[in-house]
């Protein structure tokens, strides 16, 4: 028995070593490129092909929901998946490597910003493409890319740092109601706040405020706990800022102006995906930027040895306030998105729920590692939307992937792992390394 | 006047006088050992001096300005380096990760050069880890840059140690047994290291050791602590033949 297992693990390894050495030479261009065909042949082969396979409509997230809902399908599902994604994807990605990879150095004779930024355009065509086919999608990956900006935020200060903060659902609901208020108050017309103040047609150019000062909101909230607490380590800030999010909750629910426990609803529609796009862009970059700095690697000493850490120059308390508040305002400028994507928000959503979903995120993608933040939010995400039809079964299958991950890579899928954009869009050559 | 004074320092764990009525001077240059049986508190008494613990009583002056009771991060800052006893390295940072780190002090790009990238960030990232090598040449461990520094061999994690309290460009440096747990063959690479660090940035070194033999070539002038005071100090000879000295180490008594 045991042999033939090993025989089969084998061969399932040796395939899995000839298809990435098959793909190998494909740089990040190519498939990107791929991807951007891929969606436009959803848009206009998938209702036929949907029709031919006998789906009711275009599957909207890769077939999970259609499989899980109707057994019957899953031939279908799968081979419409096969069709539009899977071979298209890969068989142009492998197709084109050679132009791309041509393509890519070609790129990096300008600056590199320029070739960053034709990446994240052609990532956010394909996100685009891909949502815009139904509102579900659009909702989805709108709440997957607020995930991963509060994945990242919460990362900074339980990965990077090594302290573990149980606040962030509550710097959230900061920055949700801060950045709620301020946009209703001004562009609303809202039963509690009255007449809208400036005219409507100002609020996307007002909303980046909105969400700034959310953040701000947020960060001011991590200040009162930051200032107290940093004496402590350890279970001890565990403790006291998971008080910290029984206290905002509970004060919201009393705060008559702002809805109480009945929530505050008629946030004006901002949160387009570019909006959400951009400010998710801007998280992972200024925070990548803050984690490879050697100020940021201080929190990184700061974990490992304090005491190391002070002696060495480094100012740990400063150290420490700074990536708790960093960590905040990113988490409150989330909240901010988050209440006007859905234009609704109530103090109930920022509870354990929501703390026991980041904190899975974090732990699950990696610590230390941007990464890691970005894989765990993703999946975590999409898993709990796929697995939607499943209903209650859904929370037994999660956790267990999580108790799985942790017991084979304890500090998660990728952890402490650098994320080198320049090395990112860097050409590819035979062997797989990037040249 | 010298370097480092530390005058009549008294410090007190609750009601034990770990320290009694310590005195030094250092001057430019000079080596400085401290020796003592175990639990005498010459590492007490490096925690003092570094900021970890505030004494009791007495004043520390480095070059003319009281450094008593400031942080440790702002007493590094002023030009006193320090290693560790048992090494606190930071077990998930490579070899050059650290010697950058010990630069904190001097970094001016500020927050928003961290957040932002600004070519100022990168110009001084590049100017550290330039600064950087230069010291790793010195300790001879440039070729192990990025490592984890958990993955060295003992004897270069110490060679880390020393670099990494280097790079914050102090004036004197404290080690606090630096050939602990060293065989033979790195104890003597450690020594030459010390006197190359030593002639190269002609710095002030305090240094506690157990091993006579390194106490006895390296240092000019020793003192010898026992029950947190200072029982005798000298030259090496002076101290090797110090009654008092072989006292505390091997006991009194006669034999019956």
């Amino acid at each position: 028995m045991s042999e033939k297992n090993e025989k089969v693990f084998g061969t399932i390894r040796a395939l899995a070593l000839k298809i990435q050495d098959f793909f190998s030479e494909v740089p990040l261009l190519g498939w990107l490129f791929g991807m951007v065909i891929a969606v436009v042949l959803e848009r206009f082969m998938g209702d036929v092909l949907a029709d031919i396979l006998g789906l009711p409509k275009i599957p909207v997230l890769f077939g999970c929901v259609i499989m899980l809902k109707k057994p019957l399908l899953i031939p279908s599902a799968f081979i419409y998946v096969l069709m539009i994604y899977g071979l298209p994807i890969s068989i142009i990605a492998r197709l084109s490597s050679k132009i791309m990879n041509r393509a890519a150095a070609k790129l990096l004779d300008f600056p590199m910003l320029i070739s960053v930024m034709i990446h994240i355009s052609l990532l956010y065509a394909v996100l685009y493409l891909w949502s815009d086919l139904s509102a579900y999608r659009v909702l989805t990956l709108k709440l997957t890319l607020i995930a991963i900006m509060l994945t990242l935020s919460l990362n900074v200060v339980n990965g990077y740092m090594g302290e573990f903060s149980c606040s962030h659902p509550g710097f959230m609901a900061l920055g949700a109601y801060g950045a709620s208020v301020f946009t209703v108050v001004l562009f609303a017309n809202d039963k509690i706040f009255g007449h809208a103040v400036l005219s409507p047609a100002l609020g996307p150019f007002m909303f980046p405020i909105a969400l700034i000062v959310g953040g701000i909101v947020a960060a001011l909230g991590a200040l009162v706990i930051a200032i107290p607490s940093f004496r402590t380590r350890g279970d001890y800030l565990a403790i006291i800022s998971l008080a910290f999010l029984f206290i905002v909750k509970s004060a919201i629910e009393n705060l008559e102006f702002v809805g109480g426990p009945r929530g505050l609803s008629s946030q004006p529609d901002l949160a387009s995906l570019p909006t959400v796009f951009i400010w998710t862009m801007a998280c992972i970059w200024i925070t990548n930027n803050f984690v490879r700095s050697t100020l940021g690697k201080a929190l990184n000493a700061v974990r490992d040895d304090e005491i190391a850490a002070n002696a060495m120059t480094v100012n740990t308390r400063r150290t420490k306030i700074v990536a708790f508040l960093f960590a905040a305002f990113w988490a409150g400028v989330a909240g901010g998105l988050f209440a006007h994507v859905l234009r609704y928000v109530n103090p109930s959503t920022f509870g354990l729920q929501k703390l026991a979903e980041v904190l899975a995120m974090v732990y699950f993608g990696g610590l230390n590692s941007v990464y890691g933040s970005i894989v765990g939010a993703v999946s975590l995400s999409m898993l709990g939307e796929a697995l939607r039809p499943l209903e209650i079964f859904k929370w037994i299958i999660i956790p267990l992937l999580l108790i799985l991950v942790m017991i084979y890579r304890p500090t998660g899928l990728i952890a402490f792992k650098e994320f080198n954009v320049g090395n990112l869009v860097k050409p590819k050559n035979k062997s797989g390394k990037r040249v | 006047m010298a370097l480092l004074q530390v005058k009549k320092m008294s410090h007190e764990f609750g009601g034990l006088r770990a320290v009694n009525n310590y005195n030094l001077e250092v001057e430019k240059g000079q080596i400085r050992g401290l020796i003592g049986p175990n639990g005498a508190g010459k590492t007490t008494i490096f925690n003092l001096i570094t900021g970890i613990y505030k004494p009791t009583e007495g004043d520390i002056i480095l070059e003319g300005k009281t450094i008593t009771g400031l942080q440790p991060n702002q007493i590094a800052a002023y030009g006193l380096g320090r290693t560790f006893q048992n090494m606190q390295l930071w077990r998930h940072m490579t070899v050059l990760e650290h010697v950058m780190m010990a630069r904190y002090s001097r970094i001016t790009y500020g927050l928003i050069g961290a957040f932002f990238g600004t070519a100022k960030r990168h110009q001084q990232e590049k100017e550290n880890e330039a600064m950087a090598y230069d010291l790793l040449r010195m300790v001879g461990i440039e070729h192990h840059a990025d490592q984890i520094v958990l993955n060295l061999p003992y004897g270069d994690q110490r060679r880390v140690e020393i670099a990494r309290a280097l790079a914050t460009e102090p004036k004197i440096l404290f080690l606090d047994e630096p050939t602990a747990g060293m065989n033979p063959e790195e104890l003597i690479q450690m020594m030459e290291i010390i006197r190359k660090v030593h002639k190269e940035l002609n710095l002030g070194i305090f240094l506690i050791e157990h091993r006579l033999k390194v106490v006895m070539e390296l240092c000019e002038m020793i003192q010898t602590l026992n029950f947190g005071q200072v029982i005798a100090e000298g030259t090496p000879e002076e101290i090797q033949n110090d009654s008092k000295v072989i006292d505390a180490y091997l006991g009194k008594g006669t034999l019956a």
